[in-house]
Parts: C-alpha cells; structure tokens; sequence
C-alpha cells in the first residue's frame, strides 16, 4: 500500500495514499472545522463540494489557501492548520456566510444541534462587519405536510441535493439560480408538495442549519393531553427506542425502552402502546400475502406477480408511486404499522374501551417524516377522522420530554400498556434494514411448512451493504430475498423487476440508508455512521432479549384474530389493514 | 414559481419529443436540446421543461438548475423588439448605465422584463465585440452605436 | 495603416486575408501544413517537445505552459480523450477568439487535431458561445470542408490517424471560462467549477483524459510546427514568448484588435497603435485582464508586457482585454463595475465567492455614495485578500483584483471619498451636490417642476433654490434648465 509522509502543525504524520488532508489531521487529532463537507464512512455517502471554505489550511509552496476536505496529502507537504492567515481567512469566511443568515436563533428549531451555531461560537463571531448593508437573500417559506424550507438559512452546502440525487435517486432538489441568488429548492421554486419529494427527510436529516426541518407537532399533542374530553393513545415505533437516549447524552447503541414508555406516560398520555404490535400484524398480513402469491405462482398462476415488495416504508411508497406506477400492483398491500395500529386502535381498541371514535387521538413517535405525510392521506381515515391523528418524530418527542421538566437519565423503566403493547422479537427489529424481511420468515416459513423453525437468526440477511441478497431454504423450496436500503439502491431492484431480470420472491426496501434507525426524524448522526450501527445491535439485542421471537406467536396478535379479524387477510382484515396504491407521476397537461 | 401557465399543443409537445431525440435522448445534452427548444418557442416555459425531463429522463428539479445557472435561457417570453444594451466596460466607460436607465424609463420596465403590450423587452448583453462603436444597443437584430441617453426616445420610435 | 506599425501577426495571420468559408484559400496560405507534418513525420513525444521549447503559454487568462499540459494529457492512458477548444470568450472587452473563429476558423481546426495526435485522442469538441452565431457558422463551414478534403474525420492523410470535432454551445455564464466549469457545462450540468486535482489531464470530459486550449493559444500552434519553435521563441521576451492579441477600447483614439509582440509596452500600445487618449485628456489608467485583472498607472506604462510583469504589477494578462481610463473615470466606480459583473457572474458554489463579492461590491457602492470611512477602506482590503485566499475556482480568486490593484494604485482617490466625500472624477453622482447659480437663474420654475421629489423652492421670476436634504442627485433639473444655472459641485 502506497504511504504519503507529511507534517501538520509540524507533527509528523504517514496517511494511504489519497487521504484528504482533513482526514490526515483528524487521524493525528487535529480538528479541522468543516461545514459542507459530510461523510458517512462505508454507507458510500459522501458530499464534499469544498464550496464553504471553512476548512481552508496553509499548504507550504501554494499560493493560496487549500480546501483541506478534498486536497489529498503529498509526500513532503507542509500544512499549517492555525497560522494568523488561515485563522483570518475562516473567519472573515464565516462572517460572509453569516452576513447572509438570519440571527433568529432563540427561536429557530435548530437551535442547539446547529452546525453553523456551532462553528459560530467556535470561532467566536461576535459581530458581523457591514451588516448594516448587507443584503440578505429571502425566500417564501414552504411547509408541506413533512418538511419545512427556510431557505433563508440555506449556506449552500448541497448536503440535501446529494441526498436528494445522489444517494436517493428522487431528484426533488437542485442548485437553482447562480451567484447570491443561488439556493437549492425544487423545480420552478414550487413547494415541495408539488415537487417529486417522497419525504424520506434524508435532507433535514443532514442539513447542517435551520433551512431544512421537520414539520413539528408538539404542540398540537399538548392541545389535545390538555383536553380532558380526548383519549389520547401513543404508539412508538422500533427504531425509536434505540436512538432517543442520545438526544440525552446517552451513548449510542443505548435502549430506552422502558424509559420511553415512563416519559409517555408522565406527558399524560392515556395508553402507551407499541407500534412493534402492529408490525407483528404486518408480518401476519404481509406474511399470508406472500404466501398466497408464491403459491399460486408455484401452481403456474401467470396473473400472480412476484416479487412481493414490503410496503411499510412510506417514503418508499412514495418514491414508486411517483416513479414506479406502472409496478403499483406489486408491492403487498399491507398497509404500514403505523396506520394498522391506527385502524386497531380507533376500532378494535375504542370498542372494547367504549370510547367514541372522534374522542380518540392517535398519536405516533416515528423515526420517520415521511410518516407525518401517511397519517395525513385521505384513504387511512374514515369520515375525515384520521386513524392516526398526528406522527411526530424522535427528535420532536425528546423535546417534548425536554420541555416537560422530565429528567429522563434518571427514569425508571416501565412496560408498554395492553393489548396493544406486547410484541414479539420480530416485530422489533423492523427498525433495522433486513428486519422486515427476517420478521417475515420466521412466520411464514413455519406457515409455509407447517414445522418449527428452530433458527431464528437469519445473519445472511442482516448488515449495511446497500443491497443484499439470500436464500433461504423453505423445506426444499429456495426462497430468493432481495434487500434494499436508500432509494438510490431501490432503484436498481426495481429496474430489474422492471426489465424482467428479478430473480427474487420478496424484496424488503426502505428509503432510508440504514433503515428506519436512519430515519428522517432520528437524533442527528452528523455524518457518523457508527452511529447507525449501534442502533441496529441495539434491536437485535432487543430482539434477542424477547421471550417471543416470532410475530405469530404473540398471544395479543392471536387474541386480535380470534375474537376481532377472524384470520389473515380475512375481508374483514382487508378492509381494515390494506390499501391500494395511486399513479403519482407527474403528468404533462396537453391542450385539445 | 413559473408565473406563466400554459398547456402545450400536441405538436408542441411532438416537437420536444422530436428535438430530444434528435440527441439521442442523451442526458448529457441537455444544454444543446435547451438551445433548440428556446429557438423553437422564443422561451423555455415550465412545460416545455417537463417534456425534456421526461424525455432525456433528467430530473426537472436538475433542468430548471441549469436553465436558471445560464443567463442565455429564459422562461419569460422576449418582447417583439427584444432591446439589449451592451454593458461591456468599453460600453460601460462610454455611458451605457445612462443608456439602459433611459430605456428603464421610456419602456417602464426592469432588465430582464417585457412591456404589457408585448412589443419590447429589455436585457442587458455582456461584451458583444463591438467595442469600437461604444455604446452599443440592440434591438432584434440591428445595431445601433454610440448611443446617447436623448437617442433613447428616437430608436423606440422606429419599431412603433 | 500607421495602427499596424508595431504589430505581428501570428495568431490574426490570415483573418482578413482569406475567405474563412473557402477552405483552398486557406490551405493556399499554409492552413493544415503543419498537421500533415507532425502526423506524417513526427511522434507524439517529438512534437509536445517542440510545443514546449516555443515557450507557448496559455492565452486564456492563467498562462501554462501548453506543451506541458499537452504532456500530461499524453502521459494519462486511457481509452478515450478528448481536445477541447475553450471558446466560451467572456470578458467584457475582449474579442479577439471571435475574430479568429470568424476570420480563420481552419487554424484552430488545425490546431486541435496536431493536439489529439500528439495527446492520443480521437474526438474534440469546440464549446462556443451560442452568441457568436456568425463564428459558429463558419466554424460548421469549415469542419464540413476539412472532412470532405480529409483533414477530419477516419484515417487522416492515410496516416492511420482519426480525429473529428463537434460543437458545443456555451449559454452566457463567464464562469464556464473555466476549464472544469466548461466541462461540466459540456457535460449537460450547471457549469460550476470542481476542486482541482483531479486536473481536467486526469479526469475531464465523461472522465477521461481531456486537454483544455483556448482559441488564441491553439491559432498559435500551426505556426509553431511551420516556423519552429526557436522562432517562435525568439519573439516575446524571457518567459512569455510569441505574441498576445489584446482588444484595444475605451478612451483611445483607435480602438479595435492589436496583436504585439510580448514585451510590447503599454506605452507603446496605447500612444502608438492606440494613437493616445481621446480628446485630448489626460492618460489615467489602464485596465487589462477584464474582471480578473487590475487597473495599472502611468508609472507602469513603460512595463514589458508579459504574464509576468502584469501579474507583479497587481493586474494580469487574462484573456487581452485592454481598456483605457481618462481623467473623467472614477477608480473606485470602477472597481465597483467589474465587482458588479462578478457578482452576476458567480456560479454560488462556493461562499467567498457568492457572498464576499457581494459584500465588497455592497461597500464599494457604499464609498461611492459618500457613506464610508477609514475603517472600511482596511475592510475592503481584508475581504479581498481572503476572497483571493480561499475562493474556488479561477474567477473567485482574481475577482478582488480590480478592488486590490485600485487600492494600491489609487487610494488617493478612495481617501477622497472617504475622507473628503469628493469624487475627484465628478462620476460619484452621491458626492456630489447641485447648486443653482442665482445669477443664471429666471425663475421660469421648469427645475421645481420636474423635481421627482420637490426638492426644489422658489418664487416665479425669483431665483430658485435647491433643499439639499430633500434633494436624491437625480440630475433632472440640470437637464431640463435652459439658463445653465444648474451645476453640480
């Protein structure tokens, strides 16, 4: 392997051959600042367009300042990371980007966990120079039903278009404009809900400011705990448990499970459920779904269509909506955990609580943005009452713990209410990338086969390359598995379904690199992929820990069944847990 | 967003088609399939650019960036009498920012826009080579040089 | 013909002389002679050495040496490269890539097929402003005659080597001078610059191996292989050899394209070919380089100019453009002009670019309404240094150059505006104030009543007077007077 030999700050250092200058010095424990730069070590997730200039340093021999996140180290060079030249340059740098930021921190939902605020106090920006005429680019905010832009507080990193493009293929974001007046923004500057955005949040999940965040619900669940007239039931989704903790200092990797359900449950919430419930449902829908396909499609059923694509990933529903209509029918029709666990609560549940539909609010943490879009679509309501009321992210509810005065390290643990709380191991790791699809084989496989399945852990299907694949022996029949994670690498599988080239029975995709532990609305990883990691051995440790592994054995799920559903994919079932999916592709109006 | 709506005819739409495949549909000439649409409809309205995405399959998102980096393509309509003014520095020494003032005025319009009627629209050119002939303003195609602030009124009056 | 005394043409040699739409006319004076030589007779390596003994640097603006470009495009394998002629010619005040295109389209033709034998490739490409339709017209002309005469095209001359152009319409951004901003403007993208390495030599064009000319380096190039490179470098002087093509304009007596020798002096430019300063007016300034340069005195007119000399002397040689200032133009405005078209010009990507050329155009219009100070002045210089410092690409970079050389070369004048609130060119319309002179003025109220904003006072008949405070300089009394009893101080 080929080494460069180099000094930093007079340090000694030998770094590969090709490794940035930036990286060199981080290896030697000198933090250079960045701002645009971001990368997620072997997620292939990479954005260095060197266009903020932060991370400038003094390169012996050249005439000006290098940009030290894409400047490779040489033999021989001499770098100086805090010369007086370097440590002006920055920040008179910073001050341009600030002259072009608005000062609203106090009440910016960034405040805190915002890079720029970071880089701001670092470099002690006390005053701006020439503020007073300095102009400012504005523009019109835009809130869509996930996503909030304030573009006034883009600095023009491109994290978002690389996300947006790059990583995910949706293509929703670009440069627009040139000069001062350059943003990034969708199409004709049209809102986001116009645009082709899938609302995978991926953008406000590395957005380094303000411009790009969630649409936050906090206070509407407040209004509602406020009113005694409502019984409000929350529902926590799996990755949800493995990341609030670092919102509290906690190291990551950390469950909190039983935190989580105390905190609930001190915010006033009526029933603290788990969505990990209604993804055991899933499985037994999505399971018997599978099935019936594979089956007739073994007896040579040429209408069967194969492969089945797990469907509760919204943003992913989104994305082939938009790209994929034309394969609308392939995916299970299975409707998300999230809106199962709605349809449950608000009709199985309030029926046997007695409470009045309208009375009852569904209220989700999600991992998710995408979520805060599904709960809003109008074929998971009934009479314009939605089956879940409201989603809010991991990020919305810490704060919400935050602003409750409740000291959440020092929580004890407590369990889930019933019946919706109980879950199997299965339905836990759902949170992770792969997990849907092992959840799903452990049911179906004794389903299919009618014999106990003493493996449980599927390793082969388990990791964070971007797609893998599996077969796994169903007693003599190869069950082919696809999985994708990012949208970019859905993509792929799709074409090939597309061209006729899938090989595959069942493919598990979700849009977010990582699965729903990367999720739109999780603590930000800021650019640590070891981050995403200790979060899936956090599921599977929880997995592990689960004296019921397998979602058909959950007694709750049974009991729904028997005296509630009747049995999988029942008309009874169909009505209340699937749905159909729509042509969202853009359409081009022709004049007659 | 795009402030003009309009719906394309068939052949329009045809025409794009036809244009884009002309390319090849290759992506990567999305710049030269631009300056054919642009010569064909006199602008590059929002629908015009949905057809191009669908056809060179590039996000639209990825065509308005780059019809909005590149000061050649427009989305608004250009007047009948599209009226540019140097603002090369010869032009510039010589007095154009008068010039382009005077025009401001007369017309009641900025760079960049079209008067009400349709008749003249006003855009600023970078260097056109004409240096010799200081200020230099164009209307369509023909040129006129050295250019007072007083011949402002006189020019206009030959196109009404 | 007394302009042409000290000129040389080399790069213009056939521009005028020639039918550029007949291609016998240009082969009659030489056109293609050269290539048949080098791919005839001479292997890749013995002809860039030749490129690199003539000394040839390039003319765009950065000035590299091309034969050593040409190398390392040579010494990158790979299976597909590309010669590019960069002809997105964008400095305000420069034409003379134009000139050649439209005067002698077959030189740079010529040129770029001696580059891709000599480089390995097999396809160019000329990226030209869509606004030079009379240059891509001939252009279209004469590769169509090149390929019916077999100068283009499969197995050249039966040599065995190929090479055929294509065009590549640029659409008005200056930045896309820039050789990786061209390319991804090629490439169907918005023409930002990329970090270099990689160097277009590398990795350019669809990721290949590509070589990146401008048109005025690459008319050179045919000449070079028919006169030889100890000719060449004979003309110019010790590190700039040959000649330069500058676009000669502003308040000169004769404007319009002169091609000298290097080492030419400004002196000799502007008073001899140039024919001096119009009307009569004193010699100010000269600015050569167009917004990446800088504005050079009088004690610099006896200079040398070469790309050496221009850049020590705070401005640069850029792509020739040459404009002269008289006493009636203000430094300060123009510096703030060129800031002007660099903040038009920016791509955005990078911050100190997109928002500090805003920012020093933000203050230089600040001086120029009388509103600045002391302080502003070291403000101006700060952000100009670090702008140099850490912008991008070529055009951040050297878009402080008009405020810097200014600074240097002028700041009397910027001590006026802060200091004294003066305009000493009587250009700073917001340092100025209007007078009515009493005695001129009959009262006949014409000046009060196109006041945009009733600045204006006074009786019928009755000297008038001008309310400073109300008053915005608009200038419209002093047109509409007929008494000249308005004037401006």
């Amino acid at each position: 392997m080929d080494t460069v030999k180099l000094t930093i700050d007079n340090k000694q250092v030998e770094v590969k051959a090709g490794t940035t200058i930036y990286q060199a010095a981080k290896d030697a424990g000198i933090d250079i600042p960045v701002l645009c730069y971001m990368n997620l070590h072997d997620m292939g997730i990479e954005n260095k367009p060197a266009g903020c200039r932060i991370c400038v340093v003094e390169v012996e021999g050249r005439k000006n300042l290098a940009p030290s996140c894409s400047t490779p180290c040489q033999d021989g060079m001499e770098v100086k990371t805090n010369t007086v030249r370097v440590l002006n340059a920055r920040k008179t740098v910073l001050e341009f980007i600030l002259s072009d930021h608005p000062k609203d921190c106090l009440i910016c939902p960034k405040s805190g966990d915002c890079e720029l605020q970071d880089l701001a106090i670092k470099l002690g920006i006390r005053n701006i120079p020439g503020e007073d005429i300095a102009e400012v680019s504005t523009y019109r905010l835009d809130t869509s039903p996930s996503i909030i832009r304030d573009l006034d507080k883009c600095i023009m990193c491109r994290r978002c278009e690389t996300m947006c493009n790059d990583i995910q293929t949706v293509g929703a974001l670009s440069a627009i404009n040139r000069g001062f007046r350059a943003v990034v923004a969708p199409a004709f500057e049209q809102n986001l809900e116009h645009s082709s955005c899938t609302y995978c949040g991926q953008c406000v999940a590395v957005c380094p400011t303000g411009a790009l965040t969630e649409a936050d619900h906090t206070n509407e669940v407040l209004r509602h705990l406020a009113n005694p007239a409502k019984t409000v039931v929350v529902q926590t989704a799996p990755a949800v448990r493995a990341a609030l903790g670092e919102e509290f200092s906690m190291r990551p990797g950390t469950l909190v499970t039983g935190k989580m359900v105390a905190a609930l449950r001190q915010l006033g919430f009526d029933y603290v459920f788990d969505t990990d419930f209604a993804a055991d449902l899933t499985i037994m829908e999505e399971g018997t779904e599978l099935l019936r396909r594979l089956s007739a499609h073994i007896d040579g059923d040429k209408n069967v269509k194969l492969p089945i694509l797990t469907s509760c990933c919204p943003g992913w529903v989104n994305f082939f909506e938009t790209y994929f209509p034309d394969l609308k029918d392939i995916p299970s029709s299975a409707r998300s955990p999230q809106q199962m666990f709605g349809t449950i609560a608000k009709t199985y549940f309030a029926g046997k609580k007695n409470i009045k539909r309208e009375d009852m609010v569904v209220v989700s943490v999600m991992p998710c943005l995408a979520k805060k879009y599904e709960c809003q679509r109008e074929e998971f309501s009934s009479n314009g009452n939605p089956d879940v009321d409201l989603s809010i992210s991991t990020r919305e509810l810490a704060a919400f713990i935050r602003q409750a005065n409740i000291d959440f390290r020092s929580l004890g643990e407590e369990s889930f209410d019933n019946p919706l709380g109980e879950s199997s191991g299965a339905g836990v790791i759902f949170g992770t990338t792969g997990g849907v699809i092992e959840a799903a084989v452990r049911t179906a496989y004794e389903m299919y086969t009618g014999k106990t399945l003493e493996r449980v852990d599927f390793e082969e299907l388990r990791g964070m390359e971007g797609v893998r694949e599996a077969s796994i022996d169903f007693d003599g029949l190869e069950l082919n598995i696809g999985i994708a994670h990012g949208l970019g690498n859905a993509r792929k599988l799709l074409d090939d379904i597309r061209s006729g080239k899938s090989k595959y029975h069942a493919i598990e995709i979700m849009a977010c690199p990582g699965g729903c532990i990367g999720g739109g609305g999780q603590p930000r990883h800021h650019g640590k992929s070891e981050i995403l990691k200790a979060r899936a051995s956090a599921l599977y440790l929880e997995d592990r820990n689960k004296a019921i592994r397998k979602s058909h054995e959950n007694p709750f799920i049974r009991e729904l069944y028997s005296s509630f559903l009747g049995r999988p994919n029942s008309g009874k079932a169909h009505n209340l847990l699937h749905t159909g999916y729509f042509d969202k592709k853009k359409k081009i109006i022709v004049k007659q | 967003m795009s402030s003009i709506k309009i719906e394309l005819r068939k052949q329009d739409i045809e025409k794009i088609r036809e244009i884009a495949a002309s390319f090849g549909n290759d992506e990567q000439e999305l710049i030269n399939v631009l300056h054919k649409c642009q010569e064909h409809f006199g602008y590059l309205p929002a629908e015009v650019q949905e057809v191009i995405s669908e056809a060179l399959q590039v996000p639209l998102a990825k065509i308005y960036g780059v019809v909005t980096f590149y000061s050649f393509f427009t989305m608004t309509p250009k007047g009948q009498n599209p009226v540019s003014i140097c603002m090369g520095t010869a032009c510039y020494v010589r007095g154009a920012e008068k010039v382009l003032e005077e025009f401001k005025k007369e017309l009641e319009i900025e760079v960049g826009q079209t008067t009400d009627d349709g008749r003249f629209s006003l855009s600023s050119l970078r260097c056109v080579g004409a240096c010799g002939l200081a200020p230099v303003v164009m209307v369509g195609d023909k040129t006129y040089g050295r250019v007072a602030p007083d011949d402002v009124k006189d020019i206009l009056k030959e196109y009404s | 013909m007394d302009k042409k005394i000290k000129q040389l043409r080399l790069v213009l040699r056939n521009c005028g002389f020639i039918d550029p739409e007949n291609i016998d006319e240009a082969i009659a004076r030489d056109a293609y002679l050269s290539m048949g030589k080098v791919i005839t007779e001479m292997h890749p390596a013995e002809a860039i050495k030749i490129v690199k003994e003539s000394g040839l640097r390039g003319r765009g603006g950065g000035g590299f040496p091309t034969g050593l470009k040409w190398e390392f495009a040579c010494n990158n394998k790979a299976d597909r490269k590309y010669v590019v002629c960069n002809a997105d010619e964008g400095d305000p005040g420069a034409f003379m890539d134009r000139s050649v295109l439209e005067g002698d389209p077959h030189s740079v033709i010529e040129a770029m097929a001696i580059c891709a034998y000599c480089i390995g490739a097999g396809e160019g490409l000329i990226y030209i402003r869509a606004e030079y339709p009379l240059a891509i017209k001939r252009l279209k002309t004469a590769i169509a005659q090149a390929r019916e005469y077999g100068l283009l095209g499969k197995n050249i001359l039966g040599t065995g080597f190929s090479f055929d152009i294509e065009l590549r319409y640029g659409a008005g951004a200056f930045v896309c001078g820039e050789e990786t901003a061209l390319i991804h403007s090629m490439e169907g993208l918005r023409g930002e610059p990329t970090v270099k390495p990689p160097f277009p030599a590398e990795s350019g064009y669809h990721g290949k191996p590509t070589n990146v000319n401008n048109v005025e380096t690459l008319a050179c190039i045919p000449v070079i292989f028919s006169k030889g490179a100890d000719w060449f470098s004979k003309i110019g002087t010790e590190r700039s050899k040959g000649t330069k093509v500058f676009a000669l304009a502003g308040k000169v007596n004769n404007v319009g394209l002169v091609e000298v020798p290097m080492g030419t002096s400004l002196r000799e430019v502007i008073f001899e070919i140039g024919g001096g300063i119009n009307n009569d007016r004193k010699f100010k300034a000269v600015q050569t380089g167009g917004p990446s340069g800088g504005c050079l005195t009088e004690e610099h007119l006896d200079t040398p100019i070469d790309f050496d000399n221009l850049i020590e002397a705070g401005s640069m040689m850029g792509s020739g453009g040459m404009i002269v200032m008289d006493e009636d133009d203000c430094m300060v405005s123009v510096a703030k002009f060129y800031l002007d078209f660099t903040v038009e010009e920016s791509c955005g990507k990078c911050a100190p670019c997109r928002i500090g050329n805003k920012r020093l155009y933000e203050l230089l219009d600040h001086i120029c309404k009388g509103k600045g100070d002391m302080a502003d002045l070291d403000r101006l210089r700060n952000m100009s240094e670090v702008i140099k410092d850490t912008a991008l690409c070529g055009l951040g970079q050297t878009s402080p150059n008009p405020v810097l050389s200014t600074l240097d070369n002028f700041y009397d004048e910027y001590l006026a505006h802060v200091m004294d609130k003066k305009c000493p060119a009587g250009q700073c319309r917001g340092l100025m104030e209007f007078f009515i002179i009493e005695e001129n003025c009959v009262g006949c109220t014409a000046c009060a009543r196109v006041c945009p904003v009733n600045a204006i006072a006074g009786e019928r008949k009755e000297p008038h007077k001008i309310n400073k405070g109300i008053c915005i300089k608009c200038g419209a009394c002093m047109e509409k007077c007929k008494f000249d009893a308005i004037i401006i101080q």
